[in-house]
């Protein structure tokens, strides 16, 4: 029966072969003649002859064979005349597509189907890749179109290979994945291997590419060395890492074939063996690893930090990078650790990961290190012990100070207030419970932002400083340091840093800012009980008034700044007391504009009575103080006199007035009504005198004050009675 | 009836990272027609934002504020209320009411909105209203201690204002209400 069966085989391939030289002969006659009409007719009964379902495999291979052979007189003949027409891959689409071929093959073996088809693949390949070395130029477009068109069948052939039922791991493991990647090495044409490599990846089952992980990537590294291989092992590693992550229960496989490892040493293969690889390639290799582990392990920190590692080796012994595709890469590679771990100090322990920023240009550093901050401030991650800020600080460093000299003038100044404010952001999330780690990290900022240059210092330091005043606070708030005891972090001891602080910011200068500080650190050493401390600070503000704030703008804002604390310090004794007010009287009076030296002048009249219980009252020096300002007024009207030919706006009067309204109330027994009945006769005799310059803020301001009094009459009980006498 | 958002005292980012969360999930564009800032922003980038929340925004200038333009004080009339605003470190005591109600009769206005010390307050003063939303970022203060982000909504209506105080308490926005009417002039 078997004997039988194959010698019907013989005769039926034999009637095909018959029927196929039979209308060969009238083709190639029609063709000879230049009919191309007859000579598509005999074509078509030639390729009928391959509609058989009779034939096995392998002999119907035989059959189609033959027939391909005789059909190539006819694509010559296509080329030859240049003519457009059916073309060969038309053709062998038809010959692939022929019915009955595939559903037949489901009758016979497995390996005869394979077998078959493997056969189909390795004829199909070589004949492209013949096909891409042929050919003239001219044609170059044409032949493209077709070269591709066959390329799709090629990649058919891989696709049935993975379609056809009965390949299992096994059959692909031991049959067709060697013999496919066979093929690939040996043809040593760089666009099929790329194209075929591809097709691998894509077609079979991700489960059979795990199991068969080195044969597959023992191939890589044999491939022509211009073959895109980075795109290929991409591809398979997405693949691999979307296939762990469909399940829980196939991760213990990725362990069980070291995948990680396999990959990681395949990377490394292939590197080596493309030495003309550019380095934008083997970065966007290592970027794809990283991708992989990631998201496959994405607890093994020693696999990330081994591929950064891997990729510090690559670029080590090189220049700094200056191709913008490869510093890309190496943002891409820095910043996927960022993405994937909320907590952006993970990254931060990665031992690997400063070198690779090393290797960037300070520009991009520059880049990554607001990458880096940005993922801490996006992931409210807390930096909490004074290690973990160095190596922050460490990486962030192109922000910190200037690095191989490059200016920061040549930076937009947008762009670089935008990158210091950052920084400076950054000092909140640098935070611990603990007050000797966090005086820890505030010394540790300070190394760091210390030699920031004078245009960082005024953004970085401020942060610090209140960073530092919380951390005064918090130790005030705990219980008082045992005596003789060492206690490591102590007020005292951050004022002093802090007076170092504001002292390198005065060298910049920006004395405006050191003065409004050193007025903060004065109080929170007030809140402290450390005379001494608030004594120095305040002396510190009152030099840099004297000495470096110039503008009489800054004089007036500086100097209110220096009444507003000095009036809620309750520290100094007398003779302390006495040289503070002594001073912020005396520079107030000697303010560059008159309306300024009043105001500043009866805004001391408080430094004199604080109206709390334990709080100051001395209201004979208040009063001096709203004489004095009053004469001020009384100058600044005449020199408005002399200047403009009018007076100036009564308003100064009225403020005064409210000063006077003000400590009447608060009972100094030294300002009276009669004092402020006259003084509301004198702005209204002002008023008047200035009828031809009428000032309406100034009128609205006495009428809305004189209504004020009226409504403290109208109270009633002790108040109302105080102000009974004051007519108006 | 015309919203207006008060705020103050941001401090970003010398002394906060950042307004809370839940206070930027609440202040989304379109619903406010006026914002009031009495100062101390401190950067270029929490002006922008503001803008971004609307764009009437009116400005005032804390002692740590760089930016030039911001006026010392500045007065608005919104419906029949007149509005003035200044930070509060020119007004001393610092936080002393019967001194910041001195500023509001020199500004002549309805509604006194000031800051410095962080401590959110609203007061009836004689004909008026003093208000101080606080620190919108809780930042540090030398004043005041235990500082909560707080900031404040004005619901203007004819004769009448609402004044809605929204203060974080422990990770919670609390909000109170005080109610003022401005007797017809």
């Amino acid at each position: 029966m078997m004997l039988n069966g194959v010698d019907d085989e013989e005769k039926w391939l034999a009637e095909g072969v018959a029927g196929i030289q039979h209308n060969a002969f009238y083709l190639h006659r029609a063709l000879d003649s230049n009919n191309l009409r007859e000579a598509l007719k005999f074509a078509a009964q030639l390729l009928s002859e391959l509609r058989t379902s009779k034939l096995s495999p392998h002999k119907y291979y035989e059959l189609y064979m033959r027939a391909f052979d005789e059909l190539r007189r006819l694509e010559m003949f296509f080329k030859e005349e240049d003519r457009h027409g059916c073309s060969v891959v038309d053709l062998y689409e038809l010959v692939q597509h022929a019915g009955n071929i595939l559903p037949r093959l489901e009758g016979d073996t497995v390996m005869d189907a394979v077998e078959f088809v493997l056969q189909n693949f390795v004829e199909m390949n070589k004949l492209w890749v013949r096909m891409q070395h042929q050919g003239p130029l001219r044609e170059k477009e044409k032949l493209e179109k077709e070269r591709n068109e066959l390329r799709d069948l090629v990649g058919k052939n891989l696709h049935v290979l993975s379609q056809i039922e009965g390949v299992d791991l096994e059959i692909y493991r031991d049959s067709v994945l060697p013999r496919v990647l066979e093929q690939v090495v040996n043809c040593k044409d760089e666009l099929a291997q790329y194209y075929l490599m591809d097709c691998i990846i894509q077609v079979f089952p991700d489960e059979y590419h795990l199991q068969t992980l080195e044969t597959l990537l023992g191939a890589c590294s044999q491939l022509q060395p211009v073959v895109d291989i980075k795109t290929v092992l991409s591809q398979l590693m997405d693949r691999l890492s979307t296939y762990a992550a469909s399940s829980p229960e196939i991760l213990p496989e990725f362990l069980q074939v070291e995948a990680f490892s396999k990959l990681s040493n395949a990377i490394g293969k292939v590197i080596e063996a493309q030495t003309d690889m550019p380095i934008v390639g083997a970065i966007s290799l290592y970027v794809s690893l990283l991708t992989f582990t990631l998201r496959v392990h994405p607890d093994r920190l020693d696999y990330v930090d081994q591929v950064l590692g891997a990729c510090v080796k690559k670029l080590s012994g090189k220049p700094k990078l200056e191709d913008s595709k490869a510093t890309k890469q190496v943002v891409m590679l820095l910043s996927a650790p960022l993405d994937k771990y909320n907590d952006t100090v993970t990254a931060l322990t990665l031992s690997n990961y400063p070198h690779v920023m090393d290797h960037l240009d300070t520009g991009t550093n520059k880049v990554m290190a607001m990458v880096i901050i940005r993922s801490i401030m996006k992931n409210k991650t807390s930096v909490s012990n004074s290690d973990k800020v160095e190596v922050l600080f460490e990486l962030i460093k192109g922000l910190i100070k200037d690095l191989d000299g490059m200016p920061t003038d040549e930076l937009d100044e947008e762009d670089f207030n935008e990158e210091q404010n950052s920084v400076a952001g950054l000092m909140h999330v640098l935070y611990n419970d603990d007050s000797e780690e966090m005086l820890k990290i505030i010394y540790t900022v300070w190394k760091y932002i210390s030699g920031g240059g004078p245009k960082r210092l005024p953004f970085t330091i401020p942060p610090l400083v209140f960073s530092a005043l919380k951390l005064v606070r918090r130790l005030h708030g705990q219980d008082g340091d045992v005596a003789g005891e060492e206690v490591p972090a102590t007020p005292k001891k951050i004022f002093q840093l802090l007076h170092q602080v504001i002292e390198a910011l005065s060298v910049v200068p920006s004395p405006e800012l050191a003065l409004r500080l050193c007025l903060q650190c004065a109080e929170a050493a007030n809140d402290c009980d450390l005379e001494p401390v608030a004594y120095e600070f305040f002396t510190q503000a009152f030099v840099l008034y004297e000495e470096e704030i110039a503008d009489s703008k800054a004089q007036f804002t500086a100097i209110h700044l220096i009444i507003g604390t000095l009036q809620r310090m309750n520290i100094f004794g007398v003779e302390n007391r006495d040289t503070m007010t002594h001073k912020a009287t005396g520079y107030s009076a000697k303010l560059l504009k008159k309306p300024d030296q009043c105001r500043a002048v009866y805004a001391c009249s408080h430094l004199f009575w604080v109206d709390d219980q334990d709080g100051i009252k001395d209201g004979e020096r208040v009063l001096l103080c709203l004489k004095r300002s009053l004469r001020i007024a009384n100058a600044a009207q005449q020199m408005a006199n002399v200047t403009r030919g009018s007076s100036g706006p009564v308003t100064l009067f009225v403020e005064i007035l409210n000063k006077y309204l003000y400590f009447f109330e608060k009972g100094n027994p030294h300002i009276t009504g009669d004092l402020i009945q006259s003084l509301v006769e004198l702005i209204k005799t002002e008023l008047q005198s200035d009828s031809t310059n009428p000032n309406q803020a100034s009128d609205n301001f006495f009428t809305s004050t004189l209504r004020y009094i009226q409504f403290q009459k109208q109270k009633g009980g002790a108040m109302g009675d105080k102000y009974s006498p004051i007519t108006s | 009836m015309v919203l207006v958002l008060a705020l103050g005292d941001l401090h970003i980012p010398h002394r906060a990272l950042d307004l809370p969360a839940k206070f930027k999930s609440m202040l989304v564009p379109g619903k406010i027609q006026h914002i009031i800032c009495t100062g101390n922003l401190c950067s270029k980038e929490v002006h922008d934002y503001l803008k971004t929340v609307c764009p009437d925004l009116h400005v005032t200038r804390g002692e740590y504020d760089e930016e030039p333009r911001y006026p010392e004080n500045k007065t608005l009339t919104i419906g029949q209320f007149k509005l003035g605003v200044c930070h509060g470190h020119q007004v001393i005591p610092w936080g002393d009411l019967d001194s910041l109600a001195m500023l509001q009769r020199q500004l002549d206005v309805d509604i006194l909105v000031t800051g410095h010390t962080h401590q959110f307050t609203a007061y009836k003063h004689e004909a008026g209203v003093v208000i101080n939303p606080g620190s919108a970022t809780g930042a540090f203060s030398s004043i005041t201690y235990d500082v909560n982000p707080s900031f404040v909504l004005m619901d203007i209506d004819g004769l009448r204002v609402v004044v809605y105080v929204y203060e974080l308490i422990d990770g919670e926005v609390k909000v109170d209400k005080i109610d003022f009417k401005k007797t017809a002039a």
